[in-house]
């Protein structure tokens, strides 16, 4: 049990953490493409994408809100161990990591101020499977069109339409990785 | 590579990792919400401010040891700035170096966009002095801030219209505001109005850190990107009227250089790559050296 917390880190943090933001950065600059990531291995359900975006991004200054299935008592250790993320509540939540259902209701995460919308929640969307196939996505980062199969469309219709407020989807499954940024119009189905 | 045990003693890419992750959560915010500058904890870096010690941040935060980098001052390769933080890479991060554009898979610039087109997987850094459009019009951080929120910015307008009003024409020829998406008025940082058009539907990533001032801002690929203007006296990207004189360029953004103190002048590519590189294929301008020549 110690040893499964202590182990499925970064092997070299300073290299794998650069390639996994690499990853990251482009999937959030082109919104709806899907990419790899490697490196980590956190415990049981969390996907190893989940993993590496927990051990890229948080650390003791961002507050975490575990959902549903992700909120047990191996996760929540390894968390603390690996990145020391203090577990808070949604509404006080910088990182959000669970399945969509269990994230639900969405409009309770931070979505920034005015004057201050980057102080807004990510949330990291545990997902079955991800493909380009679904509701097309358009806006910045993306030429023309194109698609992700999302959860559902009406929550995030309705975070576009707080724009420039709104929280920030980076979608995990398996080893691979989409993000949908606030910015990011996702048609109507 | 060998690591040296001088090196050994840097972690990846100069920054500690804690800081890394707080710069690239500001740089995802900032992708998130195009041209809008996110506060972040800048560090002391071992150059002086003005320097472009932002811009170094976001190429530290971003960098992985695979990427190639690229480094440019006003377009050019070989000046003090670009040489030194090219070095200072090298050494911290062990990244491979180039002065090709073509090659490059992260390029930080002072001041200009490269002439050739970017390319999808390319990022380029701007280091930024003054990332906020109006501080010169209202130096209240606290008033601009409230500026941005309301989307007020009719200020900068009035400042356009008053370059008319005194000079005929909108004077302003570097740092031109743009606006983003149609909402964040957005600094693009001091470089020629010659470059603005290269800023929307690029390809590539384009994220800027400013240092001293702690902001970070982004725009991601085929992002709309504007440049303000009025009906009558549409936004023109000028230049020098002249050709590049050693490799005969039209089209590309130019240097004065004085050559004597009777007046006598040329005009340059400012983007050495750019320049070398039509020289290389044979190009020659009024004042060039022929490749038959060059050899010898």
């Amino acid at each position: 049990m110690i040893a499964d917390t202590l182990s499925g880190g970064f092997a070299d943090a300073p290299t794998k953490s650069a390639r996994a933001f690499r990853a990251i950065l482009e999937a959030m600059a082109r919104p709806g493409t899907i990419h790899t990531v490697t490196a980590a291995q956190p415990p049981a359900p969390l996907s190893v994408a989940a993993g590496v975006v927990l051990l890229t991004l948080c650390d003791g200054t961002t507050p975490l809100h575990l959902a549903g299935t992700a909120d047990r008592a191996e996760v929540r250790d390894w968390v603390a161990f690996h990145t020391g993320a203090p577990l808070v509540a949604p509404e006080e939540a910088a990182f959000a990591l669970g399945r969509w259902e269990a994230l639900a209701p969405v409009s309770c995460f931070r979505i920034g101020q005015p004057d201050y919308p980057d102080r807004s929640a990510t949330l990291i969307v545990e997902m079955d499977r991800l493909t380009n196939h679904g509701p097309a996505l358009t806006g910045p980062g993306i030429e023309t069109a194109t698609w992700l199969n999302l959860p559902e469309t009406a929550a995030f219709r309705a975070n576009r339409a707080l724009f420039p407020l709104g929280f920030d989807t980076i979608f995990t499954c398996g080893d691979r990785i989409a993000a949908l940024p606030r910015s990011t119009r996702v048609e109507a189905v | 590579m060998t690591i040296s045990r001088e090196t050994q003693a840097y972690n990846f890419a100069y920054l500690d990792e804690q800081t890394k992750r707080m710069i690239r959560r500001a740089i995802l915010k900032g992708l998130a919400v195009p041209g809008y500058q996110v506060p972040f904890a800048s560090r002391e870096m071992p150059m002086p401010y003005g320097w472009g010690t932002g811009g170094v941040q976001v190429t530290a935060a971003c960098l992985m040891p695979e990427d190639r980098l690229k480094v440019i001052d006003q377009g050019a390769d070989d000046t003090t700035n670009a040489v030194s933080i090219r070095k200072f890479f090298a050494r911290t991060a062990g990244v491979a170096t180039t002065e090709r554009t073509g090659e490059a898979t992260v390029i930080q610039t002072r001041h200009r966009i490269p002439e050739t087109p970017l390319t999808k997987g390319q990022i380029l850094v701007y280091q930024v002095p003054i990332p906020e459009p109006l501080r010169f019009l209202e130096p209240r951080e606290t008033e601009t801030r409230k500026m941005h929120e309301l989307e007020e910015y009719g200020l900068m307008h009035v400042k356009l219209y008053e370059d008319i009003a005194r000079h005929g024409q909108i004077a302003t020829s570097y740092a031109y505001p743009v606006k983003v998406e149609g909402r964040y008025v957005m600094d693009p940082s001091p470089i020629p109005k010659f470059d603005n058009p290269k800023l929307g539907q690029s390809p590539a990533i384009q994220l800027f850190g400013a240092g001293r001032e702690q902001r970070i801002f982004a725009l991601p690929p085929f992002t709309d990107v504007v440049s303000l203007d009025f009906d009558d006296y549409p936004f023109a990207a000028t230049k020098a009227p002249h050709d590049c004189d050693l490799c005969g360029a039209r089209q590309s953004y130019l240097d004065e250089v004085i050559t004597d103190d009777r007046g006598g002048r040329m005009f340059v590519c400012s983007d050495t790559d750019f320049c070398a590189g039509r020289q290389a294929e044979g190009k020659v301008g009024r004042l060039g050296v022929g490749q038959a020549e060059g050899a010898k």
